[in-house]
């Protein structure tokens, strides 16, 4: 079992959970070390599992999945601890380390409590690892509920404002969207098996027989993608997250907008349109239009808004509603588009919580009418959050420009008027985009300093440094070479297209 | 050609902007300002020996059987899209892009080398350089890609220079909203262009330039007749990637970012904002030329954008105050000249008579000598403010024996944008004019009539500054010239602007490769030579001395002085739009609508079901004496329903 290297990315955030647990609660020295070592090794596993898939994909190995592994944990119901990575789910491990390994940095002096703390942040990170290795549904399933629990302690506990209130409302509507979900995965479960034998959780299984009766397809399709739908901020079941974002504090944030919010997108793909391909081809256009009012909604939103986390939250509404539109494309150039979406809004929305909390940490207030100049007081955070801001609104060099052209060219491959009028819609998200942006930036880093106890602040730390350097560089690795995405990537979606091509004949 | 020279071309300055903008701060301003013209003084040495081999080698590849090729030095993917539709980054050299390499590295040496001086003891000299350095790098590939995308990524770099640019004096609340300002504007203008390239690529399934206009009919053909609201799918295409080049090239009505762009400092301005940047627009038509020629709607479009936007910033020119809008308004009048001209040049034959065209030369010939001086002009504005300290010629008057080469310089630079014999202009105005009149009448008639405005109101500033009286500050603060980091690009340009109109320049740029020997035509070069001398004096008669003339014009007729001066009202209707509409309206009601009606919505859900369990906890009470009602009445009500469903 553990000769996989996949069990090792669960293994090591547990492995991290029980050193912390050794720790003394104040040992803070002794925290970080664990934090650190454990983050960097999964950043170091992550990377070479990347590189080693390159290598197998130029080896010409076009294996649907690579390291597979299974093993039988409840063999009534017979779950599996069904392990495998293609490409894509390489990308989401890869996301993933980077940003736990960032958000180690930035709650460097997380205050009170640390070791509960980091404790809670290595089982949300246990579970997101989880979900991205697991091909068994049931297991995926869990690892995703075990991404979520966490996150109510982590906002409710160490939290800023309404923290109760938006705890309670995260939790609640992501575990509504769990409800569906499980509906959903268990009707694909019991109609896994048609021609009778066994019935099976693995889903790459389910999608060699071809199995799920059309007729059920429709309601478990809606079930799975209103279910995921939801913690990929779908409107109208996006308002968990300016609430949530708001108040959750910073490692928090970054984790859960830059990993959480991309296992909704990853499960919508890999569970809602590979196993249901037929109700994907027909009911597409009922989530096209929500997925659109999204795009263009959470950008107009974020206009107005005056707190700093608002304004990125509803941006992520934005920014993740892409995503869906992209998936529901249902073409090979814009899912691309979409993973390299998630990748990007993960780093890009990521660094900018990780902006906000320093300049919280430091102004004590997120609202933007209070602040003004800070480009003069700390240069180098003012430049990191034009950095983020030009990333989010597209510019070229950056993550955010090459997913979004993808998403764009991808979608613009079908002709017909429908498509062509959403498409066309949310290409003005990039204006609106620069709108709200340009309108932070001119507000909060240029203009004449607003309060002069102000003045008095410090710049980045080491520490701070070291987490918002190793985002930008993903950003703008991302940004300026993005063809290895692709081929990464392209392999991995021959089974789905082809699932869906044959699902129309 | 070697590939090592047009590579280098781009990565010194990106190299130069990356060494200045991490660890700039470290250096002294004087190594970084050394840094900064270095790299670009060898940018600009390679890029013309680029552009002279292309130019005079006769090797076949650029020039074939006497027309010249385009040559793609190199081609390298960037991004698949899908298996035809890939993203590249190259190198194309051809005439238009070869002048631009020349054009874009001359004038930015020159403000590199002026900003030396100009921008002495600012605080952020560093970064001002670093800045430049991204520009010129993203200009320079801008003008060399080889495919759209190459230019529609480069394009948004530019873009966002600019932005940084404006923004320089980042503590002023104007130069803020300025940039922002210009930034928004050309970013709409740009979801045109985007929106136009994804149709055009749709159809044709390719990027690259030399695909695309090689064969304009097969493009055409492609698109097999589709066509959308009356119009023909490439005619969309072609109008909406225009609507790009409408954006950064400042025509109505999306010029309003462009005189607010004036915030920036003024070698920027000079460098951005009238030479390079903002020709990138006609730059943009000029290489899809053959494209727009297939569809005709869309160069009359073009005609008719550009003779509005002329006749529109010359009049607001003539009752402008500040020295930098008067020029800003200059350029977005001579840009939109180029437009016309290229609007008024086909390569087939209409009605009979076959065009050359001519246009096209002319309007690429006018870029050039614009491009000279236009900057000529800027920098001479930047030694004028840099000595009052004001933007405003009320600050200046009688200036000439203060600053006698500034003075000189900017003379020859107004009578070069006047179209004055023997200066730069006149040659190329000349012949944008001839292929005017050759289009129609109407066309080169009115833009004479621009030209006579373009010549009074230059005039009118040259005068207000330089003669009249003399401004009493003078005595306490007196003005002087420019140190000679300043003059020497002064008077190089002004060197320049003197003599590039005497370039056989047909026999390097035209439509299709091909030689054209430029001529005079006697008729329109006489006629506009009149209109200008005319334009000239009236200017001499009103600002030339201190009289009550200007006054009485003023008076004569108010209100439309006054929409003059206030640019015809267009910042105050997009604020209207802008701020009224769209951020009170729309996005006020749709954040009010989340909170209030979505959200509201789902912490409903949480109150009624919070509500439904207080009632009913009533039930579990404990109470032995409820249980056994509760449990009497179920019992009855079962017996009750099984007793209706079975008898």
């Amino acid at each position: 079992m553990f000769d996989n290297i996949l069990i090792w990315f669960v293994v090591i955030p547990i492995a991290m959970m029980a050193g912390l647990g050794l720790c003394r609660n104040s040992g803070m020295k002794a925290i970080r070390t664990v934090m650190v070592v454990c983050s960097t090794v999964l950043l170091g596993l992550a990377i070479w599992l990347c590189c080693d898939f390159l290598r197998l994909r130029e080896m010409g190995v076009t294996d649907e999945m690579v390291h597979t592994g299974s093993w039988m944990w409840y063999a009534p119901l017979n779950i599996h601890l069904a392990v495998g990575v293609d490409g894509i789910s390489v990308l989401m491990i890869l996301l993933s380390a980077i940003i736990v390994f960032a958000g180690t940095f930035a709650s460097w002096k997380i205050e009170p409590l640390p070791k509960n703390f980091f404790l809670w942040y290595a089982l949300l990170s246990t579970g997101v690892f989880g979900f991205f290795i697991s091909i068994d549904i049931f297991t995926m399933f869990m690892f995703y509920e075990v991404a979520l629990i966490p996150m109510y302690l982590l906002i409710g506990v160490w939290g800023t404002g309404r923290k109760e209130y938006s705890a309670m409302k995260l939790t609640l509507m992501l575990m509504g969207g769990s409800a569906f979900l499980m509906l959903g995965l268990l009707g694909i479960f019991w109609h896994s098996a048609p021609e009778g034998g066994q019935l099976t959780w693995n889903l790459l299984e389910i999608a060699h027989n071809n199995a799920i009766d059309p007729d059920w397809q429709y309601m478990l399709f809606f079930f799975t993608f209103v279910g995921f739908g939801v913690l990929g901020a779908m409107f109208p079941f996006h308002t968990w997250s300016p609430d949530g974002h708001a108040s959750a504090p910073t490692a928090v944030s970054m984790l859960h907008a830059g990993v959480l919010m991309k296992l909704g997108g990853y499960g919508c793909f890999r569970i809602a349109i590979f196993l249901l391909p037929q109700a994907a081809n027909e009911l597409a256009w009922i989530f096209i239009i929500l997925t659109g009012i999204s795009i263009v909604y959470g950008a107009f939103s974020a206009c107005v808004q005056t707190d700093l986390k608002y304004i990125n939250a509803y941006s992520s509404v934005s920014h993740c509603g892409m995503v869906l539109f992209a998936i529901l494309m249902l073409n090979a150039t814009a899912m691309t588009g979409a993973i390299m979406q998630m990748l990007s809004h993960g780093l890009m929305t990521a660094l900018f919580f990780a902006l906000i909390g320093m300049i919280y940490g430091r102004t004590h207030t997120r609202d933007i009418r209070q602040m003004g100049g800070l480009m003069k007081i700390m240069p180098y955070l003012g430049v990191c959050y034009m950095i983020a801001g030009f990333a989010s609104l597209g510019l070229p060099g950056l993550s955010g420009f090459v997913a979004e052209m993808t998403i764009f060219f991808g979608a613009f491959q079908d002709a017909d008027v429908f498509h062509r009028i959403f498409v066309i819609c949310s290409t003005t998200a990039i204006v609106i985009t620069a709108v709200y942006i340009l309108r932070v930036v001119g507000k909060l880093l240029l203009g004449p300093v607003q309060d002069d106890h102000h003045l008095s602040l410090t710049d980045a730390t080491w520490f701070e440094r070291l987490a918002t350097v190793t985002l930008i560089l993903c950003i703008a690795g991302i940004g300026c070479f993005p063809n290895w995405i692709n081929e990464a990537i392209n392999h991995s979606f021959t089974p789905i297209i082809n699932a869906l091509q044959a699902s129309v004949f | 050609m070697e590939v090592i020279i047009p590579i280098l071309i781009l990565a010194f300055p990106l190299f130069t902007f990356l060494l200045l903008g991490l660890c700039g701060m470290k250096m002294s301003h004087k190594l970084a300002g050394c840094i900064g013209i270095a790299f670009l003084g060898t940018t600009a040495v390679l890029a013309y020996i680029v552009a002279c081999t292309y130019f005079f080698s006769g090797d076949p590849a650029f020039i074939f059987e006497g027309v010249r090729q385009q040559y793609q030095v190199f081609d390298v993917t960037w991004l698949a899209f899908t298996q035809s539709l890939v993203v590249k980054i190259g190198f194309l050299l051809d005439p238009i892009s070869a002048l631009m390499l020349v054009v874009i590295t001359t004038i930015s040496f020159m403000v590199h080398l002026y900003s030396w001086g100009y921008m002495e003891g600012e605080p952020g000299f560093q970064r001002y350089y670093a800045f430049l350095s991204l520009f010129t790098f993203s200009m320079l590939g801008l003008v060399v890609a080889t495919n759209i995308f190459q230019m529609y990524i480069f394009w948004e770099l530019v873009g966002v220079s600019s932005y940084l640019l404006i923004g320089f004096f980042y503590k002023l609340p104007s130069a803020v909203s300025a940039s922002k300002k210009a930034f928004i504007v050309t970013r709409f203008a740009d979801l045109g262009f985007l929106i136009g390239i994804l149709i055009l690529s749709y159809y044709t399934d390719t990027f690259n330039f030399v695909e695309l206009t090689q064969n304009p009919e097969l493009v055409l053909g492609t698109t097999g007749g589709a066509t959308y609201m009356g119009a023909s799918v490439l005619t969309w295409a072609m109008v909406l990637i225009f609507s790009g080049g409408m954006g950064k090239s400042a025509m109505m009505p999306l010029h309003i970012w462009l005189p607010d762009a004036m915030e920036g400092p003024t070698p920027v301005s000079a460098l951005i904002h009238a030479a390079t940047m903002v020709v990138a627009g006609v730059y943009l038509v000029a290489r899809l030329f053959p494209l727009y020629c297939v569809v005709d709607f869309s160069l009359t479009f073009i005609c008719c954008v550009g003779a509005i936007t002329a006749f529109y910033a010359a009049m607001v020119a003539c009752a402008q105050t500040d020295i930098k809008r008067i020029l800003a308004f200059s350029t977005i009048s001579q840009i939109a000249f180029m437009m016309v001209s290229l609007g008024v040049a086909y390569d087939k034959p209409i009605e009979g008579v076959h065009y050359s065209g001519l246009g096209y030369m002319a309007g690429m010939f006018h870029l050039f000598t614009h491009a000279m001086f236009k900057a000529l002009l800027f920098l001479g504005a930047g030694a004028l403010i840099h000595a009052v300290h004001s933007n405003e010629y009320t600050a200046m008057g009688g200036l000439r024996k203060y600053m006698p080469i500034t003075h000189w310089t900017f003379l020859i630079g107004c009578l070069a944008i006047a179209g004055i014999w023997p200066f730069a202009g006149f040659f190329s105005k000349d012949e944008m004019l001839a292929a005017m009149f050759q289009r129609h009448w109407f066309w080169g008639a009115w833009m004479t009539m621009v030209a006579g405005l373009t010549a009074f109101y230059m005039f009118r500033l040259y005068f207000l500054v330089f003669w009249g009286e003399e401004n009493p500050h003078y005595k306490e603060h007196k003005p002087h010239d420019a140190p000679w980091q300043m003059s020497v690009p002064l008077i190089l340009l002004a060197g320049v602007s003197i003599c590039a109109g005497w370039i056989q320049f047909g026999e390097f740029v035209t439509w299709n490769g091909e030689p054209y020997h430029i001529h005079i035509e006697a008729p329109v070069a006489f006629t506009s030579l009149l209109v200008a001398v005319v334009g000239i004096a009236l200017a001499a008669i009103m600002y030339m001395k201190k009289n009550t003339l200007p006054e009485k014009v003023k008076n004569a007729w108010p209100s439309l002085w006054q929409a003059a001066n206030r640019r015809f009202y267009w910042d105050e209707i997009y604020m209207f739009i802008t701020h009224k509409i769209i951020f009170n309206i729309i996005c006020r009601s749709i954040a009010w609508f989340d909170r209030h009606v979505i959200d509201a919505t789902m912490d409903g859900f949480a109150k009624v079901t919070q509500s439904v369990s207080y009632r009913i906890r009533g039930m579990q009470s404990g109470e032995v004496q409820s249980y056994v009602g509760w449990y009497i009445t179920g019992a009855v009500v079962i017996a009750a329903i099984a007793w209706l469903c079975f008898a």
